[in-house]
């Protein structure tokens, strides 16, 4: 392992992660739930009465924000290196995958973590174990 | 009230994956390259959001009702079971491949990215097909986090 300091940018990452404890916090106490992204989408799937405006409000803040961004600042670059074939298994292994599981990154990884949750660290360390493994299987074995 | 907090809440979890570099897939491959140039920023990300995040939480979790009056809809514990951990495995073996998790990938729509809107359409069939698959072998758990 090397780390990769020409792209290690500690000041953003430690910024816009309080950013995301804010907009968790937020959530918690005014709405009092929890702010899992996939969560929130999957239940747009099975639609009930008068719980379906607070999921698309917030997924709509989700989508505008790099809208709003771009009227004050150059949005930060974004790449993604997969193809179209990969982009939809992989699609399909997180949407499986985040139900299955109960929650994704933020739902496990960020509010989870944060309520000492064990099932969330245990979801937490398997996700990530994963990605690992999957980023170590594709860029070293295969080497793509 | 509470659909105008919601909306502001997704907005700042927006400006957050924003600035933090989690809506560039090829930086969260960076994070999950450890064998190659290792990019650690996103340990960063997570640590921010957790020490935030745990003030927040345990003030949360001592309410009875919200500060808009509502009813606290926080998670209560469940045990640990074979399908969390199956289901975070395969999340994470896509979050891997492609870079994207459920958040950054619905950002990078309102990018106007098509490969985004292919993402997200795939993630939103893989959730119809685990709710079809619950739904022949039982009911449904109540989607929670």
């Amino acid at each position: 392992m090397t780390i990769d300091w020409t792209h290690f940018t500690p000041w953003h990452a430690l910024a816009g992660g309080i950013l995301i404890g804010v907009a968790a916090a937020l959530f918690a106490l005014f709405n009092g739930r929890i702010a899992g992204i996939s969560g929130i989408v999957a239940g747009l799937l099975r639609p009930m009465r008068g719980d379906n405006a607070w999921r698309l409000a917030f997924i709509g803040g989700l989508v505008v924000a790099p809208l709003a961004w771009r009227l004050f600042a150059v949005l930060p670059e974004a790449r993604i290196d997969a193809g179209y074939g990969t982009l939809v298994t992989a699609g399909l292994l997180v949407g499986i995958g985040t139900r299955c599981g109960g929650g994704c990154t933020s739902g496990h990884g960020v509010c989870g973590l944060s309520r000492l949750s064990p099932r969330s660290l245990v979801a937490t360390l398997s996700f990530m174990g994963a990605g690992f493994a999957t980023v170590f299987v594709v860029r070293h074995l295969i080497g793509a | 009230m509470h659909t105008l907090m919601s909306f502001v809440a997704g907005l700042v979890f927006g400006f957050g994956l924003l600035l933090s570099g989690m809506s560039n897939p090829a930086k969260v491959q960076g994070f999950l390259d450890l064998a190659g140039h290792w990019d650690p920023s996103l340990a960063l990300v997570m640590g921010g959001a957790i020490l935030v995040g745990l003030f927040a939480f345990r003030a949360a979790h001592l309410r009875v009702r919200t500060l808009l009056g509502g009813v606290m809809r926080l998670p209560v514990p469940h045990d640990l079971s074979k399908p969390l951990v199956l289901g975070s495995l395969a999340f994470g073996v896509g979050w891997g491949l492609a870079g994207f998790c459920p958040g950054p990938a619905l950002v990078s729509l309102g990018t106007g990215e098509i490969k985004a809107v292919v993402f997200v359409a795939a993630m939103l069939g893989g959730m119809l097909v685990f709710d079809l698959i619950e739904r022949i072998r039982g009911p449904l758990p109540a989607p929670a986090e």
